[in-house]
């Protein structure tokens, strides 16, 4: 047995880890056991890549199988890291379509979570570029699933949070790009009411997201930078400019568990007023940036995890529908600034529709916010979670840790249809994780 | 259209050979893959492929049967400009000490193999005027453990057999490098408790070999800690070393 966690580095859970080496070695290691999920990077904060009891390490599964130079249609193995995507082929001039605050995801956690990037309210979710998927079922099967054959399986797949099975392989489709730059514009706003009215203006923009300073409080409540993005044209570079400039390895590393008493109030304040005065007076020009900063601000230290301390962290992300959305998040923020130990990052950004039966996404806005794991943490976000579900809300399964069976079931509505075709797939019952073990799973262990 | 190189990679279906191949893949090298079961290699094979528009291919090579490395050899389309070795097996330390048939097999893949097909490659070069062989050892071939002597003495066999080549080949044009990995995550050391601030992956084995091909390197230690690791142990005194639980 081995102790894993995700990101966030709670729960610590004790579960055999296995790295098969071929696709008959997964589906002897779903069959063996029953409780078993993938795992892809560990970037899911919580506890939905950790098997019941037994958890299957993808990332060895890195081979792509072909690629259409023209097209930029893909085949490869469901381990292969986004980051090593980009590498490899962003300098032959595609990326993917949607990518997430890191790179270093698999593209079956990816498909697992249906992840949202800054694009997803006019492009939608990283499930909607892919074709097909071969899934091994708990059942013992190896399928082929895709929007006409075993449509189910496929789109219960799609933000199914690896419960419908192990993803062997994807096909899907990669984004024809002239460069490696990004088209920035800055927009700083004063309160919540403008950032909202900001990312609404951004409709049209490409990539839209905002950076919230969850310090301000009163008339300030919700101040903010909007990032908008297009890609750049290689036309827009200057003579000589390295059209696809590669990212490094993070260079500045978290060595050691900070103290958790290094993310303070007053260190948070003040990094938060340096942060909105560097921002706005950027604000208004646009300029180039490489997509590296511009989608991964985070991934240049890596283990920053490590800064919250051993104890860990929670990521509270939930997405409110349009109507009634600024009053909801109001509210929220004003909780959060009221307590103090704010989060250090709160993002807000506008989504559309989810296209997986249990993706997160649907049309209104999302907030995501971190908080050290101390105190009354977990009544806290309770009590944020009452709010949400009041709302007609829901949380992201990626990014959380801790929420009720009843605040989970309120959110997600289609759980029963989704419930249904696991069934279906795995009919004794091999496919767990702690995750929905905690959720939905009718054995408890 | 200028002609591209090529790179032989024996051992081909290691972690290690599947990260070595990508790094010079990507550097724009045509690629051979063999090993034992030629088959197995077409997904690396069609990675190669797919992701560096290289053109690479298989072949059926065995390391413990030697009589058929002259025409494995010769088999091949086109003598490649760059051969690495990267054969080997870890074996188990305490039946190698009772079962003289696992024992031979031990020595046989770290030494006497790898050590034949690179010499005969070698030869070629050198009648040819240019070439880079590249040999993957071990630290381990530093000083003999109590823990793992078998592999140990293959490798540092292995080693000499390298240095000697070098200084010899040197003078014909063609070089060669050592390369000595320390702990590696790869299926080889699967389960086994690693060092983590001495443990690398794959990739960086794989990026420090094509790397020491084109600076022409003798001898690589992959992470530097190593060398100064070995240093230490190989200074100890054996009346101390004896007795050390290492
Ligand atoms: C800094 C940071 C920023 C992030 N930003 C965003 C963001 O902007 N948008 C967003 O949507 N998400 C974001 N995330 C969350 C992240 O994208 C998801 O959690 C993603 O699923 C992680 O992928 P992974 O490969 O690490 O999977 P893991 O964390 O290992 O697993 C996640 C889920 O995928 C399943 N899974 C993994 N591989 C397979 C497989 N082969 N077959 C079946 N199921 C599988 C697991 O069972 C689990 O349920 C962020 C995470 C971090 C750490």
């Amino acid at each position: 047995m081995t102790l894993v966690s995700g990101w966030g580095r709670f729960p610590v859970v004790d579960t055999d880890v296995l790295r098969p080496r071929s696709f008959m070695a997964i589906g002897e290691a779903v069959a063996g056991a029953s409780g078993t999920v993938a795992r892809g990077n560990g970037r899911a904060y919580g506890d939905a890549g950790i098997g019941a009891i037994r958890t299957i390490a993808m990332t060895g599964f890195d081979r792509v199988r072909s690629f259409d130079p023209v097209t930029g249609r893909i085949r490869l193995e469901a381990g292969v890291l986004l980051s090593d995507l980009i590498d490899t082929f962003g300098p032959r001039g595609f990326l993917p379509f949607v990518v997430p605050g890191t790179r270093f995801v698999s593209v079956g956690g990816a498909i697992a979570a249906d992840v949202h990037g800054k694009n997803h309210h006019c492009e939608g979710g990283f499930g909607r570029y892919v074709d097909s998927i071969l899934l091994r079922t708990g059942q013992g099967e190896i399928i082929e699933a895709s929007r006409e054959e075993n449509s189910d399986a496929f789109f219960a797949t799609v933000g199914g949070m690896g419960l419908t099975g192990v993803i062997l392989e994807a096909t899907m489709r990669l984004r024809p790009v002239e460069t490696g730059w990004i088209r920035e514009r800055v927009v700083s706003t004063s309160d919540l009411g403008a950032a909202m009215r900001a990312l609404d203006a951004g409709d049209s923009a490409t990539y839209s997201v905002a950076w919230i300073d969850c310090v301000a409080r009163g008339s300030e409540l919700g101040r903010s930078l909007i990032y908008l993005g297009e890609h750049a044209r290689a036309g827009e570079l200057p003579d000589g400019a390295d059209a696809f400039p590669l990212g490094k390895d993070p260079a500045l590393a978290v060595p050691v568990d900070l103290p958790s008493i290094t993310l303070n109030r007053y260190s948070i304040r003040a990094f938060n007023e340096l942060y909105y005065r560097m921002g706005a007076k950027r604000a208004g020009e646009s300029h180039r940036v490489s997509l590296f900063p511009y989608f991964f601000p985070l991934d240049s230290i890596s283990a920053w995890n490590r800064i919250y301390g051993r104890r860990g962290f929670l990521q509270h992300q939930c997405v409110i529908p349009e109507h009634g959305a600024r009053d909801v998040l109001g509210d929220i923020l004003e909780r959060v600034t009221k307590r103090g130990d704010a989060s250090f990052l709160a993002v807000l950004k506008k989504l559309g529709q989810g296209d997986g039966i249990l993706s997160f996404p649907m049309p209104g806005y999302t907030l995501a916010l971190d908080f050290p794991m101390r105190g009354d943490i977990l009544n806290f976000l309770d009590e944020i979670d009452r709010l949400v579900v009041a709302a007609g809300g829901r949380l992201y399964l990626a990014k959380d840790a801790r929420q009720s069976r009843a605040t989970f079931e309120a959110g997600y509505p289609a759980l029963q249809r989704f419930k249904a075709i696991r069934k279906s797939l795995d009919l004794a019952g091999k496919i767990r994780s702690k995750l929905s073990q905690r959720l939905f799973d009718e054995v408890q262990p | 259209m200028t002609s591209r190189k090529t790179v032989l990679v024996l051992g081909g279906s290691s972690d290690i050979a599947r990260a070595t191949a990508r790094a010079f893949a990507k550097a724009g090298y045509d690629v051979q893959l063999a090993g034992r079961d030629a088959a197995v290699l077409e997904p690396d094979a069609a990675d190669l492929r797919a992701r560096y528009n290289v053109e690479a291919s298989r072949w059926t090579f065995d390391v413990l049967d030697t009589a058929s490395f002259e025409t494995f050899a010769s088999g091949l389309p086109a003598l490649p400009d760059v051969v690495i070795s990267i054969v080997g097996l870890l074996g188990a330390q305490e039946s190698a000490q009772s079962d003289l048939e696992h024992a031979t097999t031990i020595m046989r893949s770290n030494y006497e193999g790898p050590a034949l097909i690179l010499g005969l490659f070698a030869e070629k070069f050198l009648a040819r005027g240019y070439g880079t062989i590249v040999g993957v050892s071990s630290v381990a071939g530093d000083r003999g453990r109590a823990s793992n002597y078998v592999y140990g003495s293959a490798k540092a066999g292995f080693s000499a057999f390298l240095s000697g080549l070098r200084a010899r080949a040197s003078r014909g044009g063609v070089h060669i490098v050592t390369v000595k990995p320390g702990f590696v995550r790869t299926k080889m050391t699967e389960g086994m408790k690693l060092i983590g601030p001495l443990t690398v992956e794959a990739q960086v084995v794989g990026d420090a070999i094509l790397n020491a091909v084109q600076r022409r390197t003798d001898v690589v230690y992959v992470s530097g800690k190593w060398r100064l690791v070995m240093l230490i142990i190989k200074a100890l005194p054996e009346a101390i070393f004896k007795k050390l639980k290492f």
